[in-house]
């Protein structure tokens, strides 16, 4: 039993297959060209391009490959590409993978960061930043309410947030050192929780 | 020379902020600080606004943008590779080593922390951005913060819309009221 062709619908078991780089740089190429906001947006487009399409792997492996993308530093988007790339060509194919998945972005940005620069001192374009500021300043800070509500989830949380929020502010203490110092508080607390309880 | 410096610093950013796009804000903040020179803390708002509205990862948007104006096209595509070499280095390793990685307790425990702390080090990233956009000085810019509140209750009532639309929504407002006020 080697079917090749489409698999059958409504049932998950399929035959994975191989990927070309050609391939792998084109399909993450698409993925980082068509969706907007990457990260969580890029989902739905990762699964039509690599199960869906190439079935180069299955729902289950997608999950994973995203659960730990989300875990580990850097771009979600990024560290999924390097992900897939090297599961299906090794370093290779992982470096192959994230470079198509960025390039759009590389293309794009500079092409309009170009045109901004020299359009800059034009006053039209000046008053319609003003306002996109301040939806800028909007919209993030819907997206931290949405992080808010999934990340400070007892009291001890909602603390390390408020300390992490005036430490930065007022102490101007480094992002850089904020990172190793949430990990251990994160340790610490489980472990004092687990013994209490 | 330039170009190394620009590939460090990304790097940096790279292997340092978890959660995404908007968790490497708080460290092109840092670098508006280290390296007047290169961004602005007005630059970073317009970043953000042009990262948002095209397609591709917002974090790799901003790490371009901010690398072009730096140094042309090449340094956004320095900045870029220097923002995803630690992922790449990352990943390769947890492939090969790790495997749940993912379900790992003591992985699980430290973001427990971390993703408080990410939230926090966004928030930081807002009351900056605020700090140049709705204030100036002690002074309250009053048609910003107006269109601030405004465009903060649309956008948690309208969930599903694009935040493209909003970015328009809000170049519309800045032509109709001739912000920045």
């Amino acid at each position: 039993m080697r079917p090749v062709g489409p698999p059958s619908d409504g049932q998950h078991r399929m035959k994975k297959r191989e990927a070309g780089l050609w391939e792998l740089y084109f399909s993450f190429f698409k993925i980082g060209g068509l969706t907007f906001g990457g990260g969580y947006a890029m989902l739905p487009m990762l699964q039509r391009e690599v199960i869906d399409r190439h079935h180069w792997v299955d729902e289950q492996e997608v999950l994973d490959i995203y659960a730990i993308g989300q875990c580990t530093p850097g771009i979600i988007a990024v560290n999924t590409a390097t992900m897939i790339g090297y599961r299906k060509r090794g370093v290779l194919g992982a470096i192959v993978a994230t470079l198509g998945e960025v390039t759009p972005s590389l293309l794009i940005i500079i092409t309009l960061a170009s045109i901004l620069l020299r359009l800059q001192d034009n006053l039209w374009i000046q008053r319609a930043f003003g306002g996109i500021r301040v939806a800028v300043c909007a919209l993030i800070t819907q997206a931290i309410v949405n992080l808010a509500k999934k990340s400070l989830v007892d009291w001890q949380t909602i603390l390390l947030y408020l300390l992490v929020v005036g430490a930065s502010t007022f102490a101007h203490l480094s992002p850089l050192a904020v990172v190793p110092l949430a990990i251990v508080y994160g340790l610490m607390v489980q472990h004092l929780k687990r013994r209490a309880a | 020379m330039i170009y190394l410096a620009l590939y460090w610093e990304f790097f940096k950013i790279g292997l340092f902020s978890l959660g995404g796009g908007l968790a490497t804000l708080p460290f092109l903040y840092k670098l508006a600080e280290t390296h007047p020179a290169w961004i602005s803390a007005q630059t970073i708002a317009d970043m953000i606004a042009i990262s948002e509205s095209t397609p591709g990862p917002i974090g790799i948007n901003m790490a371009t943008f901010a690398g072009f104006q730096v140094a042309g096209a090449v340094g956004g595509l320095i900045a870029t590779l220097g923002e995803i070499t630690p992922s790449i280095i990352i990943i390769i390793l947890i492939a090969r080593f790790l495997t749940a990685f993912d379900k790992n307790q003591n992985v699980k425990d430290a973001f427990y922390g971390l993703r408080p702390a990410v939230v926090g080090l966004i928030t930081f990233a807002l009351l900056k951005l605020m700090g140049v956009t709705l204030f100036h000085g002690q002074v309250i810019h009053m048609k910003e913060t107006i269109l601030y509140g405004v465009l903060v209750l649309c956008i948690l009532i309208w969930k599903k819309v694009h935040p493209f639309i909003w970015i328009l929504v809000g170049s519309v407002a800045g032509l109709m009221f001739q912000l920045p006020s």
